[in-house]
Formats: C-alpha cells, sequence, structure tokens
C-alpha cells in the first residue's frame, strides 16, 4: 500500500466515530430505499407471475342472467381471446362455534374440473370433483382464518336452502389476492371468504342451468380494453348486465396497485431525506479535515504530489465511507426487505413470494449515494485540491465574531458569557447552524411522516364509524325488496331500531367523464346514518337531487348546481339527468347520496329498500345473528364493531414494524447530525472550552457552553420539524389518495411528542459520549499549543 | 516569616510517561513562595519550569511530593477541589493568550469575574492594563500585545492570590513584550499579588524579586535582586 492510501486509512480510523455515524445515515438511507423498492419490485414479479400463470382474466362483467350460447357471440369479437362464463352468487355461511354472520362469494369451477381463466393455485386438498353438488374449495385466508383444513364441513344457505359443504381444498386465486368484500375497508378474512364449487351444482341451485351469470374474458395483445368493454356492454345489456370493467377497476387488483403505488412513493420521500442529510454531514466532515490538514495538504504538494492525486486521496476517503454504507444499507434492506416481504404475505394471499434484489436496484442506490455525497463535498473537495503550497502552510486566519442580532435588540445584557458565547458560535456560522437544525428537523419529521398514519386512520376509522355510521349492524338483502321487509326485521326480539336504504348500482357521468359506483338512498332524519359535510358537520339531505363524496365530485369536474348523467346498472337501466346539490366528506370509498323516496322516484319503482340499519340489544346479537342467517330475504350482515377491530388487527402489525423502522432511521439522522456537528465543534473549540476549564469553570459548566448550542439548536429543529413533518404528511395524504380511500392529513399530539422523543432522546446520546470527552480535554497540552 | 508563605514544595517530582519512555521532568524540587513577591522561574527548554508552574495551579498533578497552598494540601485534592482552586485562587497568563475568540476584550474579563467571589470591575481591569479604549473588541480585532493585556486583565480580575504567567512575552516582539510585563508589574506593586513569571528569557529576570534558575528538573540556583529593574529598562 502507497504511504497515501496509508494515510487515508490512519485517517478514516481516526474520525471512525463521525465516519461510523455518517455510514448509518447512509445505511438507512439506502436499507429504506432497498426495502421499498425490492418490496415493490417483488411484489409486483409475484403479482404478474401469477397473473400470467394462472391466466388472470383483462375484462369481467356480471349480469342477471344470460343463456350459455352468448358465450359463442362473445368470443367472435374481434380482440377476445379465452372466455369463460361462470355462475357466481353470496351466500350465507352458518359456521359452528362463530355466532356471527358470514357471508361468501361462490364462484363456478367448469365441468372439465379446472377453471381456464382466473385459475386456482390449490394448497392443500383437491380441486372440487363437479359431479359432486357439495364438495367446495375455500380460500386459503378464511380458512386460517376459521382454522379450517380439508375435511372439515361448514353451512352455507344457497338461495334459501341450508346446505352441508364439504371443504376438500383449501385454494389462492389471481383474482382475490385481497379479498375485500365491496365497501369493506380491509380484507375481513373471518367474515367473508371466497368459496368454488362445481358449475353444475351452483347452476342447479340458483337457476342457472345452460345460464350464466358472470364473464371473465382475455384479450389479444395489443387490443384495448375500453374498446371491448363498450362491444361486451352492448350485448349483455338486454341480459342484465352491470357493466363491464378491466383489471384496473378489478378490487383486488385496484388495492394491489394502490399499495404499489404507495411503496413507490416512500421509496420516493424517504430515502431522498436520508441521502440529502448524508451528504450534507459529508460535506460538513470534509471541509472540517480539509482545513485542519491545510499542512499536510501544502507538505505533499511541495513533495510534488499533483492537485489531483491530493484531490483524488479525499475523493478515496469519500468512497471510502459511501461504499461501507452503501453495502451496509444493501445487507440491512435485505434483511428488513424478507421482514416486510412476510408481513405482505400475511396480508395479500400470493402463493409465493418471489422476494429478490435486482442487482438494478443495488446499483442504482450506489450511484444516488455517492452522486449525493461528491456533490456534497465537491466544494471541500476542490478548494483542496487546488490549495497552492505556500498558502497552505500558513494557518487559517482565526476566527471571526461578532455581536449578534439578538443581543443588539437588547437583550444582550440579560446574557451571561457562556450565554453569549453560545449564541455567538450559532451566529457565526449561520448555514452551518442552518443546516444542522434542518438535519435534526427532518429526523423529527421523518418520524412524524412516519408514523401519522395510525393517527390518520384513527381518524379516518372515528369519522366513517363513529360519526357517520352509528348502526350496530348493517343488514342486506338478496335483491330490492319492499319496505315491508323492514317490519320483518323490526319485529326481531333485540332490535332496538331499523332504519331503511336503498343502494343502487350507477356510472355516474358529466362531460366526458364517469365513474362507477353506487348511489345510497335514505331516509330522511335519519338517527343511525349522518351524511357529514366538508366540515364534518351532519348534513340535511335535500329532498330531490344528488350529493356526491367531495373526492367523487373532483373526480368527475362537478359542483353543486350542476346537472350529472345516471345510468342505472340494475333493473329499468334508467338514465336520468340529476342535479348535483350538495358535497359530503367520506374517507372510504366513493358514494353518492340522495333521499330514499328521491332514488326511488328516478328508479321508477315503488317503496323498494336494498338493506336496513339496526341498533341491538347486545344481550340478544346472537340470536338475531342466528335469525338472519334463516331469513331467506337477508343477504348478509355486517357488524359494526366487528369491522373496527378486524380493520385494526389487519393493520397493527404494519403500523408496528413501520413505526419500528421509521423510529430506528430517524434516530440515526438525529444521532448522526448532532454527532458529528458535536465533534467538529469539539476539535474546533476544544482550546477555548481548556482555556475555560484553566480558568475555574467546571466540567459541568463547559459541558454546557458547549452542548448549550447543540441544545439550543435542537429546540429549534423540534418547531421546524414539527412544521416540517406537517407539510410531509400533507404531501404523503395527497399523494396517496384514490377513490378507494383518502388519508387524512391528521396528526395526533402524541405523534408529535413521540417524534420529538426520538429526536431529543438521539441527541442526548451523542451529547453524552462527546461529553465523556469533555471530561478528558487536555487542559496542559492545549495551553501550549498555538492557534 | 512564615505567614507570609504562601506556596510550600518539597520532593516534588513529576514523571510523565511518553509510549514507552518516562521522561523526568521534576526531580525533587523544594522550594516556597512569599506573599507579594514577583519571582522569575528561569530555565532552557525542558527544564521543568512549565511542570512546576502546572503543577502550582491546579492543571497537573505531581508524581509524588508536596505543595501546599496556604496550608493546604494540593497534591492530595481532587478534580473538583482543584477546579475551585483555579476558579477563586490562581490566575493564569499563557504564551498563546488563550483568549475566548467569539467574546469582546470585556467579555474575556467578565467571563472570570461572573464565577469569581470578589471580582474587580472588568472595566477596571482593563484600564489597569491600560485597554480602556479596546472593550468592545473581539480577539481577531486586538493586536497579540493587546491579547495579552487583556488576558493579564482577565487572570487579575477575580483579586487572585497568585499569578501564574507562563511565557508571558514568548509570542510578542520585544517592545509589546514591555508593555505586557509593565501590566505585571503594575499589578504586583498595585495589588500585591504574588506573581510567578516563566521564562527562557534571562532578560527579564531583571524585574523580579527573586530568581529561581531551574535546570534538568531540579533548582539550580536561586538569586535575590536587590534592586528590581523597570521593565522600561529591559531589552531583548
Amino acid at each position: 500500500m502507497n504511504a497515501l492510501n496509508l494515510k487515508l486509512w490512519r485517517d478514516l480510523w481516526r474520525m471512525k466515530g463521525q465516519a461510523l455515524a455518517i455510514v448509518l445515515v447512509i445505511v438507512s438511507g439506502v436499507s429504506a430505499f432497498v426495502l421499498l423498492i425490492s418490496n415493490m419490485n417483488s411484489l409486483i414479479i409475484t403479482r404478474d407471475t401469477f397473473y400470467r400463470e394462472y391466466e388472470f382474466a383483462d375484462v369481467f362483467a356480471s349480469l342477471k342472467r344470460a343463456p350459455e350460447s352468448l358465450k359463442q357471440r362473445i368470443r367472435e369479437i374481434a380482440g377476445v381471446d379465452k372466455v369463460e362464463t361462470r355462475v357466481v352468487a353470496d351466500v350465507k355461511l352458518d359456521i359452528e362455534d362463530f355466532p356471527e354472520p358470514v357471508t361468501a362469494k361462490l364462484v363456478s369451477v367448469p365441468e372439465t374440473g379446472e377453471p381456464l381463466l382466473n385459475r386456482l393455485y390449490i394448497r392443500r386438498g383437491r380441486m372440487v370433483d363437479p359431479s359432486k353438488d357439495d364438495e367446495v374449495v375455500v380460500s386459503e385466508a378464511f380458512a386460517e382464518a376459521h382454522g379450517f383444513k380439508p375435511g372439515d364441513s361448514l353451512g352455507a344457505v344457497i338461495h334459501g336452502r341450508w346446505k352441508r359443504l364439504f371443504i376438500v381444498g383449501t385454494a389462492l386465486s389471481p383474482e382475490f389476492i385481497i379479498q375485500s368484500r365491496p365497501g369493506a375497508l380491509m380484507p375481513d378474512y373471518k367474515r367473508y371468504g371466497i368459496l368454488w364449487m362445481g358449475r353444475e351444482a351452483l347452476g342447479t341451485a340458483y337457476d342457472m342451468k345452460g345460464a350464466f351469470n358472470d364473464l371473465v374474458l382475455t384479450l389479444a395483445p395489443g387490443v384495448k380494453v375500453e374498446d371491448i368493454v363498450v362491444r361486451i356492454d352492448m350485448i349483455l345489456d338486454s341480459y342484465g348486465g352491470f357493466g363491464a370493467y378491466g383489471r384496473k377497476d378489478q378490487i383486488s387488483n385496484r388495492f394491489l396497485t394502490e399499495e404499489f403505488r404507495q411503496l413507490r412513493r416512500s421509496a420516493e420521500i424517504f430515502p431522498t431525506i436520508f441521502i440529502a442529510v448524508a451528504a450534507f454531514l459529508l460535506n460538513v466532515v470534509v471541509s472540517r479535515t480539509v482545513s485542519l490538514q491545510r499542512e499536510q495538504i501544502a507538505v505533499l504538494k511541495a513533495f510534488g504530489y499533483s492537485n489531483r492525486a491530493v484531490g483524488m486521496h479525499y475523493i478515496k476517503l469519500v468512497l471510502l465511507i459511501v461504499l461501507i454504507g452503501v453495502a451496509g444499507g444493501l445487507g440491512v434492506g435485505v434483511w428488513l426487505g424478507r421482514g416486510l416481504g412476510r408481513i405482505y404475505m400475511e396480508f395479500y394471499h400470493f402463493p409465493y413470494l418471489m422476494y429478490e434484489l435486482q442487482p438494478s436496484v443495488a446499483i442504482t442506490a450506489g450511484f444516488i449515494t455517492l452522486g449525493a455525497a461528491l456533490a456534497g463535498t465537491l466544494y471541500s473537495l476542490r478548494k483542496a485540491a487546488i490549495l497552492p503550497p505556500a498558502e497552505a502552510m500558513r494557518p487559517e486566519p482565526p476566527a471571526r465574531y461578532k455581536v449578534t442580532t439578538i443581543e443588539r435588540l437588547g437583550l444582550g445584557r440579560l446574557l451571561s458569557q457562556p450565554a453569549r458565547i453560545i449564541l455567538r458560535n450559532i451566529g457565526r456560522r449561520p448555514f452551518k447552524s442552518l443546516f444542522t437544525v434542518t438535519g435534526i428537523a427532518l429526523s423529527c419529521a421523518i418520524m412524524i411522516g412516519g408514523t401519522f398514519s395510525r393517527d390518520a386512520v384513527d381518524f379516518m376509522v372515528n369519522v366513517q364509524f363513529r360519526l357517520s355510521q352509528r348502526e350496530d349492524m348493517t343488514v342486506t338483502f338478496v335483491e330490492p325488496t319492499s319496505k315491508k321487509a323492514a317490519y320483518e326485521l323490526r319485529g326481531l326480539r333485540g332490535v332496538e331500531h331499523a332504519e331503511v336504504f336503498r343502494s343502487v348500482p350507477a356510472r355516474l357521468r358529466f362531460g366526458h367523464r364517469s365513474y362507477r359506483t353506487s348511489i345510497h338512498g335514505i331516509e330522511p332524519g335519519s338517527t343511525l346514518s349522518f351524511l357529514l359535510d366538508t366540515h364534518l358537520k351532519p348534513l340535511e339531505l335535500p329532498p330531490e337531487g344528488i350529493v356526491l363524496n367531495d373526492y367523487l365530485g373532483m373526480i368527475l369536474g362537478v359542483r353543486p348546481g350542476e346537472r350529472l348523467t345516471v345510468e342505472v346498472l340494475e333493473g329499468n337501466r334508467a338514465v336520468r339527468q340529476v342535479p348535483v346539490v350538495g358535497q359530503v366528506k367520506q374517507y372510504i370509498g366513493l358514494q353518492g347520496y340522495m333521499d330514499l323516496s328521491a332514488l326511488n322516484r328516478m328508479m321508477r319503482e315503488g317503496n323498494a329498500i336494498s338493506g336496513a340499519y339496526l341498533t341491538v340489544d347486545a344481550a340478544h346479537r346472537n340470536e338475531i345473528y342466528r335469525k338472519l342467517v334463516e331469513m331467506p330475504r337477508v343477504m348478509g350482515a355486517v357488524v359494526r364493531k366487528e369491522e373496527i377491530r378486524n380493520f385494526y388487527e389487519t393493520q397493527m402489525e404494519y403500523f408496528l414494524f413501520f413505526t419500528f423502522v421509521t423510529m430506528i432511521l430517524a434516530g440515526v439522522i438525529a444521532f448522526g447530525v448532532v454527532y458529528n456537528s458535536a465533534r467538529i465543534a469539539l476539535a474546533e473549540r476544544s482550546r477555548e472550552l481548556a482555556s475555560l476549564r484553566v480558568l475555574g469553570y467546571t466540567r459541568a459548566e463547559i459541558s454546557y457552553i458547549f452542548l448549550g448550542e447543540l441544545g439550543l439548536l435542537t429546540l429549534f429543529a423540534i418547531p421546524t420539524g414539527f412544521a416540517l413533518g406537517t407539510g410531509l404528511c400533507e404531501y404523503i395524504a395527497r399523494a396517496l389518495s384514490s377513490d378507494l380511500f383518502r388519508i387524512p392529513s391528521v396528526i395526533e399530539p402524541a405523534t408529535y411528542s413521540l417524534a420529538a422523543t426520538v429526536v431529543v432522546v438521539s441527541a442526548c446520546l451523542s451529547g453524552l459520549i462527546v461529553r465523556h470527552r469533555l471530561d478528558h480535554l487536555d487542559l496542559v497540552g492545549v495551553l501550549k499549543a498555538k492557534e | 516569616m512564615e505567614d507570609r508563605v504562601v506556596f510550600e514544595v518539597s520532593g516534588l517530582t513529576k514523571i510523565y510517561e511518553m509510549g514507552e519512555v518516562k521522561v523526568h521532568a521534576l526531580r525533587g524540587v523544594d522550594l516556597e513562595l512569599f506573599r507579594g513577591e514577583l519571582v522569575v522561574l528561569l530555565g532552557p527548554s525542558g527544564s521543568g519550569k512549565s511542570t512546576l508552574l502546572n503543577i502550582l495551579g491546579g492543571l497537573d498533578t505531581a508524581t509524588s511530593g508536596r505543595v501546599t497552598y496556604l496550608g493546604k494540601d494540593l497534591t492530595r485534592a481532587n478534580e473538583r477541589e482543584l477546579t475551585e482552586y483555579r476558579r477563586f485562587h490562581v490566575g493564569f497568563v499563557f504564551q498563546f493568550y488563550n483568549l475566548i475568540p467569539s467574546l469582546s476584550a470585556l467579555e474575556n474579563v467578565a467571563v472570570v469575574t461572573e464565577i469569581a467571589k470578589e471580582p474587580m470591575n472588568p472595566q477596571d481591569a482593563l484600564a489597569l492594563v491600560g485597554l480602556s479604549e479596546r472593550l468592545d473588541h473581539f480577539p481577531s480585532q486586538l493586536s497579540g500585545g493587546e491579547q495579552q493585556r487583556v488576558a493579564i486583565a482577565r487572570a487579575i480580575a477575580k483579586n487572585p492570590a497568585v499569578l501564574l504567567c507562563d511565557e508571558p512575552t514568548g509570542a510578542l516582539d520585544s517592545a509589546t513584550g514591555v508593555t505586557v510585563l509593565e501590566a505585571l508589574e503594575r499589578v504586583n506593586r498595585e495589588l500585591g499579588t504574588t506573581t510567578s513569571i516563566i521564562t527562557h528569557n534571562m532578560d527579564i529576570a531583571g524585574m523580579a524579586d527573586r530568581v529561581i534558575h531551574l535546570s534538568n528538573g531540579l533548582i539550580s540556583g536561586i538569586d535575590t535582586n536587590a534592586v528590581k529593574k523597570s521593565p522600561k529598562d529591559l531589552h531583548w
């Protein structure tokens, strides 16, 4: 090893504490990047592979009923590749030892015994025997939630008749990676499942012999989904089609796409902050090293080392730190990535996770970090390279201080000398102080941005389930029913109050924009279902016209006072012009609301309802569940409390993982920034501090003078961090909003105080380490040395 | 005579371990310093004079032997007691001034008076060294001689019993050095502060009451000046 490289290693060893702090920040940034990007890539690869191998359909449509012969017409549409017709039905399940209402989607398996599209990955057991009418394969998540295994059985109310079904296998399907009941907040694997059953048996039960009510198909390469959807809708129109849609509107695929978008956003936001902080720290450390080593640089140049060689020497120092950091970051990223992958696997149901770190991700991480590090240190590196040897031999001119503005404003008289020292040191290098404040503030902001989702979710749940929906359970009917059906519900023992609603699937159109959703009709003066205006105050539903969710209004570009076109997707399939009469705030889903009678009038139907909201006496709850299962008209029921609980259970692990990771990462930044600032300040000021010790100042007093500066900067950084964090949360909330849900930018005091605590603890920790050095200042040595 | 003794040093040795080499900086020094006197410790580099001064000032500890200050044993004092000793009893002046760069001349003095028991007014201390006009200047705006005079004002402002000066003129030219020495002489004369000046400059010895010669870690002789020279008459 040549002498210069030997010096490199020794220099690095000498500044090992500072180098380590920077390495840790780089490790954090790179690992966050790798964690998020590799998971996103792995999930995308896994999803795409699963979709491809298990023939996920391109277009989906459901309809009232059509003869099997129609399949030929659809197959003949140019651009259509494979077509499969199915019978799909919603059923109530009756599970032993689980009294709550459970519903399932029954999907037919063709006589061939193997679906052509949306094929099943059989995890346990076997496929159903199409000739048997009591065999089902159940979705794996549902089976796991209930502990089902092949050989077990469950009761189902199929077309009004109770039937025992035997589980022969558990399976995964590309169609139901996320199994979410329509309109639900989160997949609820205990109360909603997917069952596959032979087509013959299902067809017979639902009067679909030689007919179908569901259609899936794939397209030839290059064919536009929209074109086919239009053709299909035209064909299915006279068969009660509910409107065909492509993959992008398929619910499971939608959720996945959203999740990947979230990962990508996070992968953009968080690592950027870390890499920027690392670049800043490197800048501080390298510029300090260069000015400390002025004389060494001069000697090297005097002996004939070129500017280039000297420049390279310091570039190598940066390279070395960056490389160690990137390598560590890749390792930690992969390790955490696998951990996160396991959490995702519990949430999503893929047959396998193809976790891999693509070399391009590692290379990208390396290049971005290195680029940022070199850009951050460019000025100092250049300074080292072009420093003329004669000038370099002279020490740097003494530090210039001046009276700070705060003192001039008249506060000066109140300050002790140590306080002045603190203020003037901050004031002498305003940019360095600003960077330090920014660095610490960023760590605080990361902490807030990484943990506020918990507050946001609490808020969403509170608005949705406490302010807006106040029922104990929601009962839905198999099909629109006369309002009289409500009497039957009110008659059940334990039902205290019931309010009916009507839900109509519709496509809303304004200008060239359209959105497929449902219109919810509620009774005026409802006490269980409240509409909230944009200030979350209860809103009186006007007797005429439609009230839109604010986000839906934005998607359609329609404002109150304008008229939109409603294309009803059931019954008479009416097309009507309806005035928009108001906007409501909702964080989950997108719906339109109308007065129940107005909706009935628009549908040209009598007093039809789709379901009812109930409040019940808790003591009779299980009895009510029992009765609901027996009522042929009732499709299912959702219990509000259970929905909330399920929501938190599903999210908890994810929250904890992210809170934990964020806390460590934010702590590393705060620690890195404070520690590096402290070490550099110590190197610059040890002489001054030792002088004060000689003059009789105690260890505690000089610690105050020295660490007071960092303490003050940290104190400034916390409110700055709160402001940055609030902004970051707003950005995240906006970036992640979609028609599935809008994340409110709500931050609770506890989140702020946790962030502040992490910052303060990290800063104190680095302060303590430096304090140890302060206690061992060389009083004699420092007096001998010239400045 | 006994009650005039400020420092009593007996059998003082100091051994530095520099890696595997042992350096005997002091090899058994016996010495008494008296109230109000101005002593010059004279000797070449490595003679042990700085080590002696550092131990007297509570900056360093002895390997063996005993140092008492007004009857109190400094060699047995702990870290906290030494800090207190420096804080209330000793004034230091160093070769490179060691001012706080972020504080003005006045504030550099105040930094000491704020923690002392019965300090002088910082302005008065600066007036004593002839710097009344430069109170608000920062060290970077002062010449070397001015900085050293600020350091002297800072050292005396706490009304210390002893003033220890380590090569106070070492970084200054002759003319500037004289103004600094004048300041020290005036402090000694007007305030009666026991003053001990280290130097390797023989010419300075002329202004002392006593001149203590050190060489090779031992006192090689003590001279008493019958007539003290005024700093103005010193040249080097």
